[in-house]
């Protein structure tokens, strides 16, 4: 049969950052699958070197759309860590607070993203419409939806008031019975169990071989979670279960996430509960002592990565991210092979890179002839949902 | 800290070279300097001993006259191990560890375009982070580079 090479990308949807995917396919089967990156350098890790320690915080927090708060509190913990802080337990708190919060809007965001690429929209919907909640929280507890600003070196800027952490308590009432309903979807929704199962696997070994992170490796039976394994902030002093299943595939993942969201509910009533009373904040000179120190934190789609080196002045001499998409990367091509065209929207977006509403273009290149046909992602995303309903997948 | 001091002690009985060298500063971070032309039965000591299963990342620097390059390797207990080697900046060669951590292809790949290393036995693929036109010879992470090479080359 002739194989057929399609570029997926450099602008694409369904990617966290703007990617290129060369699929090889023979018929509808993906044979091969090759990758470029970079096309959203942006340069931050230079521009860093020029920017004091705290105007940095709000360079890294712009690393990242959903995650904000995760690349923020991973910086600041590297720096924290070199000039020796003390930071108080309530600020501590509140970044847990703040973090997990961010974890049920990314997760949420996640399960609607999922849902719309299989074509159940109505999941669609209502995960969208309940993510509203906890994003007016955020906006309420920080002043912004995304890009919170609320750490600082030495702490955290805002308090959370007694109204507020009430507020915080009644919405997480509505997000858990929401939740529960989610997974009553996902354990009894015969189709959405057909669709998902079995598709895009990934195996354990696989897993620790190719280093896959996050929700992706605990849904292939890989207990890892940075914030158990390599506590910060509060974790240490809340208790949760890492949730991981058994499945290795786009459905192990959707109830790991789930799973992560009741997990995330409990760790805020917890923080809400037992959060100290005292100072927010402590003054960190301004001159960080010269050092190297590396930062772990479990953000919502896997472990994120910061090395920040200080040579004794006010700015740093080097600043290292890495976001987990890119240790999944690898994961994502093994996850491709073999599997159908139709399966590839759903597998990308299992692994959670982010969503951008813009519709971008694929070019189809036949090989034989050279002749080009534009398909964009609506037109894809239509044909893997009429391909399914053929084969009796119907929303 | 006594997982910590079991694996330092461990080091340096395979190294003697290393004791005094291996710094941990806290809990679950322990770093230390290697010379680059062992490097490579370190790793394997690093895997099968210390069980260092993971790899965080790897981190480029531009130390004046050399580049250095950390590696990041994590343990499941949450112990990190941080391997920092240094090359000459004129002859800067380091060889691939991606046979052993593929998920190392895109990090080397970071620091070839970023700091100008020579990564030995990295299979075929394209440049990463770096766009296709870049010009050549143009390290951005090294210390002396100014982003108004590229205003130039665009004038």
């Amino acid at each position: 049969m002739d194989r057929v090479i399609i570029p997926i990308g450099p602008q694409h949807p369904a990617l966290k950052e703007p990617e290129s995917f060369r699929v090889t396919l023979e018929g509808e089967k993906i044979v091969d699958v090759s990758l470029r990156l970079g096309y959203n350098h942006r340069g931050i890790e230079k521009a860093c070197e020029s920017r004091t320690f705290m105007q940095n915080i709000y360079l890294i927090e712009r690393v990242c759309g959903i995650c904000s708060h995760s690349h923020s509190t991973c910086y600041i913990q590297a720096v924290e860590d070199l000039a020796g802080t003390e930071v108080p337990k309530r600020a501590l708190y509140i970044r847990t607070l703040v973090g997990e919060l961010e974890r049920v809007h990314s997760h949420l965001l996640w399960l609607g993203v999922a849902g719309h690429e299989i074509g159940f929209d109505t999941l669609f919907m209502y995960s969208w419409r309940d993510r509203e909640i906890v994003m007016d929280l955020l906006a309420k507890l920080t002043g912004n939806r995304v890009n919170y600003g609320i750490n600082t070196i030495g702490g955290v800027r805002r308090d959370i008031s007694k109204e507020e952490s009430e507020e915080i308590l009644k919405a997480v009432d509505i997000l858990e019975e929401r939740t529960k309903y989610y997974i009553e979807v996902a354990t009894q929704e015969v189709t959405l169990i057909n669709r998902l199962s079995n598709v895009g696997k990934l195996s354990r070994a696989d897993v620790e071989l190719l280093g896959a992170v996050g929700p992706v490796a605990r849904a292939s039976g890989v207990d890892m979670d940075t914030r158990r394994d390599d506590p910060y902030a509060a974790y240490s002093e809340v208790s949760f279960k890492v949730i991981t299943a058994d499945n290795e595939d786009v459905y192990g993942r959707t109830l790991v996430r789930v799973g992560e969201l009741m997990e995330s509910y409990s760790i805020i009533r917890q923080v809400l509960k037992n959060m100290p009373d005292g100072p927010i904040t402590v003054r960190v000179p301004r001159k960080i002592p010269a050092g190297e120190a590396i930062s772990r934190y479990e953000a919502p789609r896997g472990e994120d990565v910061h090395f920040v080196k200080s040579n004794g002045s006010d700015t740093p001499e080097r600043v290292k991210l890495r976001a987990p998409t890119l240790a999944n990367i690898k994961a994502v091509l093994k996850m491709l092979k073999n599997y159908n065209l139709a399966d590839l929207p759903i597998i990308i977006a299992a692994i959670d890179p982010c969503f951008s509403c813009t519709d971008r273009t694929i070019s189809i290149k036949k090989l034989d002839t050279g002749s080009t046909e534009i398909v964009d992602w609506k037109s894809l995303r239509e044909y893997s949902i009429e391909w399914y309903k053929k084969r009796g997948i119907r929303f | 800290m006594i997982i910590e001091e079991e694996i330092q002690q461990k080091l340096i009985k395979n190294y003697n070279f290393l004791e005094e060298k291996i710094r941990i500063p806290r809990a679950r971070r322990i770093y230390f300097e290697f010379p680059a032309d062992k490097f490579e039965g370190l790793l394997e000591f690093l895997m099968k001993e210390i069980l260092c299963n993971m790899l965080c990342t790897m981190t480029g620097l531009d130390a004046g006259d050399t580049i250095e390059v950390i590696y990041h390797f994590a343990r499941k207990d949450g112990i990190i191990v941080n391997v920092k080697i240094s090359v000459p900046k004129d002859n800067p060669k380091i060889k691939t560890i991606s046979n052993y951590f593929p998920s190392a292809e895109y990090y080397e790949r970071e620091v070839i375009d970023l700091l100008g290393a020579e990564v030995e036995g990295l299979p075929e693929g394209s440049r990463y982070p770096l766009p296709d036109g870049w010009p050549d010879g143009q390290y951005p992470l090294r210390k002396d580079w100014k982003s108004d090479v590229l205003e130039k080359e665009n004038k």
